[in-house]
């Protein structure tokens, strides 16, 4: 490609021919400030706010429309620039009814933002404003308020370009234009509520958030989302030891920035449900009763040991983590001696689009292959140890965190079994033929890595406590109120739920039975994955980092070997 | 050090007069009957109460005006408190203002009375009361909702005036 020299700010920089002055400088660390620009969207250059100078330009030029040429000299910061910088504010502002006590974007509003770091300060503007529609329910999950918007056009370009439908459009003129939906359409694409993340104001927030915390409130943690394959790259926000909302995260070779709403909506309540599983729980007369985890993990060992090897049956899941399988795993081969060892499948064919979603609804089904969870030789495989159950061949199953129950048929054969142990974090269906339940920590609660349908690896991290973390200790993300909080402040902690990581579990069961696995953290187990699992050969947390790192491929693995 | 290596300073200087004793009681004793006749300050306070002048930072509380507090949970005071003593849940209401508090509370054993909530208000919703007399018992009793902190504004309006003129 070829590439030219440009100047900006007296710094030079080579720049592809292809990229516009906002993308150069972006590339090398100059920020210009920008409203309507967003690197996945299409140029629409109405803002007006990145207005630079170019030389032997008789005018200021906007830097996300204007392509970089070879010997251009840019400013970006001198007295004409920001005079008019200045003007650009002061126009943005005058309709603008500055609400920002109860807006919600208040906090990580670009409007805001720039006002303290680029206006003036004053407005000179004595009039009365134009007042719009305020509170409208624009879309199932998207609250609008005509009068914040700054007419940016980034939503309406988003469904366009994005989600690929044309829900959102300008109607009349001048300062009365106003964001609107097609007469009698609602902003409701499954990726709608991406609009509120791209807004750069608090005309379009996020519904189901409304007013439930303002954003310095929260500490905000790198994951990734449970909802599908794909595991979009994401933030989670917690106050008080309480999940509040989901946001992408930036990664280009995921998500882009961008999320499904299914995954924004669906995937953390169940962590702050009332349905929590509080404690270990042994069924006695018919009844799950809470016991204690010395108790339920003595009563498991005991009980295993009293069928044959060919009786018992494990199934991992694909919604724990590969730390949680492989142990898992480990575990039913070594300890137990079974091969009959597979874990269910969760795909909804069809439910799936270009975009994002996938059709597998489980975040790790690849991970918990690769770890070991199939059948080894003659083992049984999912259909064959349900089938196994009815017919009455296997007597005894264990199975990680999963909603057997809710598969087809399944829980049929359930009822059939004379020992069944598994580990849940909220109470289902499944839960009614359990005889012991492990109360077990949610991908919030614990690190541990997943690996996507791309056969991408992913951290998961923890952002609620548990009783077996701590905030300060384990090196959670902490909020101002996480920091300071003082054992007698009620406030400012949470609920911490008595619930340990399934690998954890497994450990000490095993331990029980006579084989000790050596691990006390998550990542030592990851290490032992890497060391043992081919496609992981090399891998640590280190090098998974924040945005993960693909597996080796299958072949280049076996010339490893 | 040992008490007896110790050395004690005493004072050589007196002069005969006070070395005769008599004299410097009458002193004494002349400025102790002069105080009985002068004014007294003391408050006899459960009896007699002080009035604070406007000035005065007492305990926070919240504005109610036309029957519902001004608050609009923006959690500016919550942010700006320096001892943490203040906790907002915001909810939504349908009243114009959107956005009302749904619990607030004020941990008055946190509370330090730096009037920094007053000042970061938005909407002149908390402003520091004349009221100085808290005591607790238990720790619990130290927690003041929105039932404890709600006064109508007629009950504070010298301070909204003092802050007014003071702008």
């Amino acid at each position: 490609m070829p590439s030219v020299k440009v100047t900006i700010d007296g710094t030079q920089i080579e720049a592809d021919s292809k990229r516009t002055i906002i993308e150069a400088a972006r590339e090398h660390g100059i920020k210009i400030p920008h409203f309507c620009w967003h690197p996945k969207l299409s140029v629409s250059g109405n803002c007006r706010m990145c207005l630079v100078e170019i030389e032997k330009m008789p005018k200021l030029a906007i830097a996300c429309s204007t392509q970089v040429a070879e010997g251009m000299v840019v400013h970006t910061k001198n007295d004409r620039v920001v005079h008019a910088r200045n003007a650009v504010m002061e126009f943005f502002l005058i309709n603008h009814p500055l609400d920002c006590p109860i807006c919600d974007e208040a906090g990580e509003c670009k409007l805001q933002d720039y006002t303290y770091k680029y206006s003036t300060g004053y407005s000179r503007f004595d009039e009365d404003k134009v007042h719009k529609p305020k509170r409208i329910q624009i879309g199932p999950h998207v609250m609008f308020d005509a009068e914040r918007c700054i007419l940016c056009s980034r939503c309406i370009r988003f469904c366009d370009e994005i989600a690929g439908v044309h829900q959102l459009q300008f109607i009349q003129r001048g300062d009365h234009t106003e964001l609107t939906t097609f007469p009698g359409e609602k902003l409701d694409n499954p990726y709608s509520m991406n609009v509120v993340d791209i807004c750069p104001v608090g005309a379009l927030t996020n519904a189901d958030f409304r007013f439930k915390a303002r954003v310095w409130e929260m500490s905000f943690t790198d994951t990734i989302c449970q909802g599908c394959a794909r595991g979009c790259n994401i933030e989670v926000g917690v106050r008080n030891n309480e999940i509040l909302r989901l946001t992408p995260r930036r990664n280009d070779d995921v998500n882009s920035s961008w999320m499904c709403d299914h995954g924004r909506l669906d995937t953390f309540k169940f962590v702050n449900a009332e349905n929590r599983i509080k404690a270990p729980m042994i069924r006695k007369d018919g009844v799950l009763v809470e016991v204690g985890w010395d108790e339920a993990i003595a009563r498991v060992a005991s009980e295993l040991k009293s069928f044959k090897k060919s009786e018992i049956a494990a199934l991992g899941s694909p919604f724990a983590t590969n730390e949680d399988n492989y142990v898992f795993q480990r575990f039913a081969k070594e300890v137990l001696g079974t091969k009959n060892i597979d874990f269910a499948r969760h795909s909804h064919e069809g439910d799936e689009d270009a975009i994002l979603i996938r059709a597998d609804k489980s975040p790790n089904s690849t991970g918990a292959a690769e770890v070991g969870v199939v059948p080894g030789d003659n083992g049984m495989s999912f259909n064959a140890i349900i089938e196994g159950i009815r017919e009455g061949k296997i007597k005894a199953l264990y199975a990680l965190e999963d909603d057997l129950a809710a598969l087809p048929g399944v829980a049929e054969a359930l009822s059939k079994l004379e020992f069944f142990v598994v580990h849940a974090a909220n109470d289902s269906a499944t839960l009614r033929y359990a005889d012991i339940v492990f109360a077990a920590a949610t991908y919030a609660e614990k690190n541990g890595t997943m690996v996507n349908f791309e056969q991408r690896v992913q951290r998961v991290r923890p952002a609620v406590t548990t009783l077996e973390l701590d905030r300060a200790m384990d090196g959670f993300e902490m909020s101002r109120w996480d920091k300071f909080a003082s054992h007698n402040d009620k406030w400012g902690k949470g609920p911490r739920r008595d619930a340990r990581s399934s690998w954890k579990i497994v450990a000490s069961i095993a331990a029980l039975m006579g084989t000790k696995f050596k691990y006390n953290t998550a990542d030592e187990v990851f290490n032992e994955i890497a060391q043992r699992v081919e496609s992981f050969r090399g891998l640590s947390y280190l090098k998974v980092g924040t945005k993960g790192t693909p597996l080796k491929a299958k072949t280049a693995a076996s010339v490893h070997a | 050090m040992s008490l007896e290596k110790s050395t004690i300073i005493r004072k050589k200087d007196l002069s005969l007069l006070e070395r005769l004793y008599i004299p410097e009681i009458v002193k004494g004793m002349t400025l102790t009957i002069r105080q009985m006749f002068t004014p007294t300050f003391t408050t006899q306070y459960p009896e007699e109460r002080f009035q604070p002048p406007a000035s005065f930072r007492g305990r926070p509380v919240l504005v109610e005006e036309h029957g519902v507090e001004r608050c609009v949970a923006c959690g500016l005071c919550s942010r700006v408190c320096p001892a943490l003593a203040i906790e907002v849940q915001a909810g939504e209401t349908e009243l114009g203002k959107e956005r009302y508090p749904e619990k607030f509370e004020i941990n008055m054993i946190r509370c330090i009375f730096c009037g920094f909530c007053e000042e970061v208000c938005p909407e002149e919703a908390i402003i520091m009361s004349q009221e100085y007399e808290l005591a607790f018992t238990n720790p619990q009793d130290a927690l003041f909702g929105k039932d404890k902190l709600l006064v109508p504004i007629e009950k504070v309006q010298t301070r909204l005036d003092f802050l007014r003129s003071n702008r």
